[in-house]
């Protein structure tokens, strides 16, 4: 390749990532200096992560609480639901399957006011953290779904689990054994995707929450609108510190497992060892 | 060592699906303890549905019944009804290693570890497949895998093993290799089989009895030398082997045919067609005294033999096969004599 076009091709993509990176590492910073007006002459300091941690560590524990509890709520709903999905291939569950998908397309503050005005006269529930909840599983049971029902999908699972049935499992053997380890990938991408949808979900939870229910993004929103810019960063920067190794995690978990190739044919079958 | 085999009897099982297609009329069928029954026929005749009614994975139309040595196990599911099957994609576990997958039918029955162990090890060593047995299933060839399907399928030890087209998903030459192992292999457990295929030769290799099918129905049962020597309709006749088809009438001295005569014994029937195989043909170097006199019209060289078409003045061509020695150009005359008791009558 001639050097002139590489180092076209280079410049454009050093200048994409710095357009993608500059304004997190400067949001990083801003967090971490004593004074972002003046800059970074005035000095590095941890004050503003102390004092984020200090008055918004419960934010923190119950955005980590609703996002388990919401993984808990999708893989036990989600993983059966494509189950019974990928089974039935009726044209009846291919509507199912679309109808499931609306939460995603209706806009969060619209499902937000629906829940309300569905359940809002129910103070108790209304006030609890599971109020949020709801509205989370909501958004994103159909990522777990999705992810699920396509790995099931590739596979011939009508024929597997007669398989299975032939030597004897009854039904639950045969999800536990054949479907669940058979969907692993689907399970595992589908927890990606919810953990970090709840985990950053803004619409709906800004109409849902109460002030003793504030979730991390909320409470973000309130430390950018009310206080220093540099306390707003902070608390990026706790967030980030969260939720990257959480997402590093998971990817290393997701990743498919390689196996070795060992070439098979059938040219060294060797025959039969029939006792006579 | 061996379970003793089940005998399997079909009685009135129709089946129809929830679409209202009918995928088998009300068929009865006497299954004999240890014998190998080959379903045979041409795709949609209702074989595979067969299988998967005696398997338990279909469940018949009201009326119909399956018994396993005379008990009604109609209502059970394949679970429960304790009889191993091979399946056309052969329906590997994914998630487990070759070991794994022969033992889970053990695993499923809460055997002694110890004992699925051994069992295990028994049906690696029998279907030499002890070096791949931490493999995944997914580095096996094709034939290796239908190997693991077997192994995982009588491991069990079933009394009847069913298997659903095992060998189709195989190129042909393991296939011949591979029919005549499974041949072997079903004689020495002496267990029942009940083999479904759509490839006649397979059917004619491995069945002490063939059941040919076609639209839902039976259209004969019989030995394979039943099947091909005195097929029951037209039907059987074509869709085993090559048959040739001549119109004409029946004379007090044979049958007069287009092209000449043929030694037909008498029938007392009057018979307006005769059929008979390409085997019963021979070319007569006597040209006064052949049945019957044509032209060639098409040569096949099939190395062992030479296919020739011979057109006798009917509507279709007889098929006859020569030693594969002798040549033939289009166009030229040939005289034929058909064996008089290769001449089937329907």
């Amino acid at each position: 390749m001639p050097p002139l076009i590489f180092s076209l091709q280079l410049a454009f993509t050093l200048a994409v990532c710095a357009f993608l990176i500059v304004p997190v590492v400067l949001s990083v910073l801003a967090g971490l200096t004593v004074n972002y007006f003046v800059g970074l002459e005035s000095g590095l300091t941890l004050k503003w992560v102390i004092e984020v941690w200090n008055g918004y560590r419960d934010t923190l524990f119950r955005s980590v609480g609703i996002a388990l509890a919401c993984l808990a709520l999708t893989l036990v709903l989600g993983v059966p639901a494509a189950y019974a999905l990928a089974r039935a291939k009726s044209r009846l569950g291919r509507a199912f399957e679309e109808l499931l998908m609306l939460p995603v397309a209706v806009p969060g503050l619209a499902t937000a006011l629906a829940l309300i005005a569905s359940y809002g006269a129910l103070s108790g529930f209304r006030t609890s953290w599971a109020f949020i909840l709801v509205g989370h599983a909501l958004f994103t049971l159909p990522f777990m779904l999705r992810a699920v029902l396509a790995v099931l999908s590739a596979i011939d699972l009508k024929t597997l689990e007669e398989g299975a049935a032939s030597l004897g499992a009854g039904p639950w053997q045969r999800f536990v054994h054949i479907v669940l380890p058979n969907c692993r990938d689907g399970i595992l991408a589908g927890s990606l995707m919810v953990l970090t949808l709840s985990m950053g979900e803004f619409n709906l939870t800004w109409l849902l929450h109460t002030p003793l229910t504030k979730t991390l993004p909320v409470g973000l929103a309130d430390a950018y609108a009310s206080l220093r810019l540099e306390v707003g960063s902070a608390y990026t920067l706790l967030f980030f510190l969260m939720i990257v190794p959480l997402l590093l995690a998971m990817q290393a978990l997701a990743r498919p497992r390689r196996r070795r190739f060992i070439p098979a044919d059938d040219t060294d079958l060797a025959p039969l060892a029939l006792k006579p | 060592m061996n379970p003793v085999p089940l005998a399997i009897r079909l009685e009135g099982c129709a089946r129809t699906f929830a679409d209202g297609t009918r995928a088998l009329e009300p068929l009865d069928l006497d299954i004999r303890a240890g014998e190998t029954l080959v379903l045979l026929g041409p795709s949609g005749c209702g074989k595979t549905t067969t299988l998967r009614l005696i398997a338990g994975l279909e469940r018949p139309d009201a009326g119909g019944r399956v018994l396993f040595d005379g008990e009604d196990v109609t209502a059970r599911g394949i679970e429960a009804r304790h009889v191993g099957m091979v399946f056309q994609s052969y329906a590997l576990f994914p998630n487990m290693t070759v070991a794994e997958n022969i033992g889970y039918g053990l695993r499923i029955r809460k055997l002694p570890i110890r004992e699925q162990r051994a069992r295990v090890g028994e049906m690696l060593a029998m279907m030499r497949l002890e070096a791949l047995a931490d493999r995944a299933v997914d580095q096996l060839s094709g034939g290796q895998r239908q190997r693991v399907a077997l192994a995982r399928a009588l491991a069990v030890r079933p009394r009847a093993l069913l298997l659903d087209e095992p060998l189709t998903a195989l190129d042909a030459q393991l296939r011949d290799t591979l029919r005549m192992e499974i041949n072997l292999l079903l004689r020495g457990l002496g267990i029942t089989a009940i083999y479904v295929t759509h490839d006649q030769a397979e059917a004619m290799a491995l069945g002490d009895r063939i059941v040919v099918m076609a639209h839902g129905r039976v259209a004969q049962v019989g030995t394979p030398r039943d099947i091909y020597h005195r097929p029951a309709s037209a039907f059987v006749a074509d869709f085993i082997g090559t048959m040739n088809r001549v119109r004409g009438s029946e004379t007090a001295d044979g049958f007069a045919c287009a092209g000449g005569r043929l030694r037909l014994p008498p029938t007392g029937r009057g018979a307006a067609a005769v059929m008979f195989r390409p085997e019963d043909v021979r070319i007569a170097a006597d040209d006064e005294t052949a049945d019957l006199a044509g032209t060639v019209t098409a040569s096949f060289y099939l190395g062992d033999r030479t296919r020739l078409f011979v057109d006798i003045g009917d509507e279709c061509p007889l098929t006859v096969e020569s030693s594969a020695r002798c040549t033939f150009r289009p166009g030229q005359a040939i005289r034929l004599n058909v064996q008089p008791d290769g001449l089937l009558v329907l």
